[in-house]
């Protein structure tokens, strides 16, 4: 595969450790022990049943949610209750959300240009250039004065994409950012991604889209019950899972 | 021709919607002689509207006099809107000096130019800001006097419409932000200011605004140490400020609860701080959805100014009932409520009207 060929664009630094980290919800177990390194234009995708605690492993990689036992560090700056190192790590983390979550009252481009300009400090006119270089990467730019409530969901879920770049990420994070689209909107944001991904990005991929996975990701992981159950390169992994778990939930999703 | 071909896609394509309306006699066919019953309420309505609209007009309009002294107006059938014309310097103005009453007419008129001109959204820039602080100061000056060889003028003279408008505008435009920053408060993590905020609330919703318009004037002084007094209008500006809050707070509180937490989510994924995510992200949506009740809020605040009679301060209500005290004009109570009535009418109504507008304008779903 073409975008395979950047593998060796990996670098060997770690841009991600999750060490030994644990959540709770209340008395709940939803993280048991994980430990993940990310390298530097590496990417991942997560799959797993609903409830495996996937998209709150990587909610936690930004603080949206806390965890509780472990370390997490992101960036050469470790997650605490610091809220300055918290705010730094999320300039530097983006994320794309499954329903968009785009500011309805702001137009597309007031959308892209308010992260650069409030927490960047970048010049309006700067942050409208670059905006609008991001537009262009996603197929939007004719769109950019319309409102979100005007665009379909893949339109949104691109300028969401383009939101995100905008703030100069050096990882994203994808929380199932096709599971909310109908199904003709779903390669268009895939498209997307996987022109990202040609560019080099480090991603996290919450995802079922094993297309996906197998044409862009390095390495996949199944997670169930909390727990990482079984990582490999995206090959290895389709042809030859082995936990028993992963065969049964590739049987489901794959039929 | 293929005449016969009805359902070529082309003919779908060009069928126009039914026809719903066909004139006046077809519209009051479907909707006011639809049936028996709607018909004859139809015409009973329309009997009592016989009834009352004529004498009405010939009351109010043709049979009454507008330039009569008292006694004349006895003489006549008709309204007698000469309550009003005569006294309209009282009514409008109170105690202030007679020959000095230009100085508060031009003090409501820029204050009703600067409200006009602050409707549109074009104009809210900084120098619109600026505007307003010159013209408060040029109103203070204009009312209080004593500065640029103006006469100073005890604000105990103050009253009538001046006194009503200032005491709505800067009520309503000072209980907005306390009220937004209450509701923020209550929301607050940080327990010492969530508790301030509730008890606040919940303690100023539980007391009529008499009781506080009263405690400001009388309780309120006892706690000053001797000599010291605040002025009378402003204490009564504060606790209106300080009660109408108390309502914004909970309508904006309802706001904040509308939005959905992937706004949160997304403001702060960006990296913005707490206060840029309420200022940029949520209290402008908020604010927004909470336009109608806040409106409704603003209004009968408006209308509960005249509440400041209770510490004897002469707004425009107050005015009005004091000229009808003149043995003269003692029998004319209803056209002066009814003028009265028209300048309270016009207020809200410019108020409601605006809300309306300004909520088309920030729509931006379609």
């Amino acid at each position: 595969m073409n975008s395979k060929q950047a593998d060796q664009t990996i670098d060997q630094a770690a841009i991600i450790t999750i060490e030994n980290m644990h959540k709770w919800y209340g008395e709940f177990h939803v993280l048991k022990d994980i430990n993940l390194t990310v390298k530097k234009g590496e990417r991942i995708v997560i799959c797993g049943p609903s409830g495996s605690g996937k998209s709150t492993l990587i909610r936690c990689i930004n603080r949206l949610e806390e965890h509780q036992r472990g370390k997490i560090i992101v960036d050469g700056i470790e997650l605490t209750n610091d809220l300055k190192n918290i705010e730094k790590i999320r300039t530097e983390v983006g994320m794309v959300f499954q329903h968009f979550n785009l500011f309805p009252h702001l137009t597309i481009l007031e959308n892209l240009t308010l992260g650069p300009i409030w927490v960047r400090k970048t010049p309006k006119k700067e942050a409208e250039e670059i905006a609008m270089y991001y537009l262009e990467k996603v197929r939007i730019a004719e769109q950019a004065l319309k409102f979100p409530g005007q665009l379909s969901g893949g339109q949104q879920q691109r300028v969401a994409i383009a939101r995100s770049l905008c703030m100069k990420p050096n990882a994203m994070l994808f929380d199932e950012p096709t599971s909310a689209l109908d199904p003709e909107m779903v390669k268009e944001v895939l498209d997307v991604m996987i022109s990202l991904a040609q560019d080099g990005m480090t991603m996290i991929v919450v995802s079922h889209e094993m297309g996906f996975a197998k044409s862009v990701a390095h390495r996949v992981l199944f997670m169930d019950g909390g727990e990482i159950l079984e990582q490999n390169d995206p090959e290895e992994f389709f042809n030859n899972p082995q936990h028993e778990r992963t065969q049964l939930f590739l049987s489901q999703i794959l039929d | 021709m293929e005449e016969t071909h009805h359902h070529t896609p082309d003919t779908i394509g060009d069928l126009k919607p039914p026809l719903t309306e066909v004139g006046v006699i077809g519209w009051m066919k479907a909707n006011l002689f639809n049936g028996w019953l709607n018909s004859i309420l139809t015409i009973i309505v329309l009997y009592l509207l016989w009834l009352t609209i004529p004498p009405l007009i010939n009351w109010a309009l043709i049979k009454s006099s507008w330039l009569a002294s008292g006694e004349q107006c006895k003489a006549g059938e008709g309204a007698c809107w000469s309550v009003v014309t005569a006294n309209i310097r009282f009514i409008l103005f109170g105690f202030y000096p007679h020959q000095l009453q230009w100085r508060p007419l031009l003090a409501v008129v820029i204050l009703i130019l600067l409200l006009l001109y602050s409707q549109n959204r074009n104009h809210w820039h900084k120098s619109l800001f600026y505007g307003w602080l010159i013209g408060l100061f040029t109103m203070g000056l204009l009312l209080k006097g004593g500065l640029f060889g103006l006469e100073p003028v005890e604000s105990n003279n103050w009253g009538g419409l001046p006194l009503t408008l200032l005491l709505a505008v800067f009520g309503l435009t000072a209980a907005y932000p306390v009220g937004v920053m209450l509701a923020l408060g209550r929301q607050s993590r940080m327990p010492v200011i969530k508790s301030f905020c509730v008890v606040y609330i919940e303690l100023i919703r539980g007391v009529p605004l008499i009781s506080l318009l009263f405690m400001s004037s009388v309780v309120f002084p006892l706690f000053l140490p001797e000599g010291m007094t605040i002025n009378k209008i402003l204490r009564a500006q504060v606790a209106i400020i300080i009660f109408t809050a108390a309502y914004i707070a909970e309508v904006v509180r309802g706001g904040l609860q509308g939005m959905s937490k992937g706004q949160y989510e997304a403001a702060a994924s960006l990296g913005l701080n707490y206060f840029q995510t309420m200022r940029l992200i949520i209290l402008p949506q908020a604010l927004k959805i909470v336009i109608p009740p806040s409106v409704s809020i603003l209004i009968s605040a408006f209308k509960d100014t005249s509440l400041v009679v209770i510490i004897a301060l002469y707004d425009l209500l107050k005015t009005t009932q004091t000229t009808l005290t003149d043995p003269q004009w003692m029998g004319y109570s209803a056209e002066a409520y009814i003028f009265v009535a028209l300048i309270y009418f016009v207020c809200c109504f410019f108020m409601s009207n605006y809300s309306r507008r300004l909520e088309k304008e920030l729509d931006t779903s379609l």
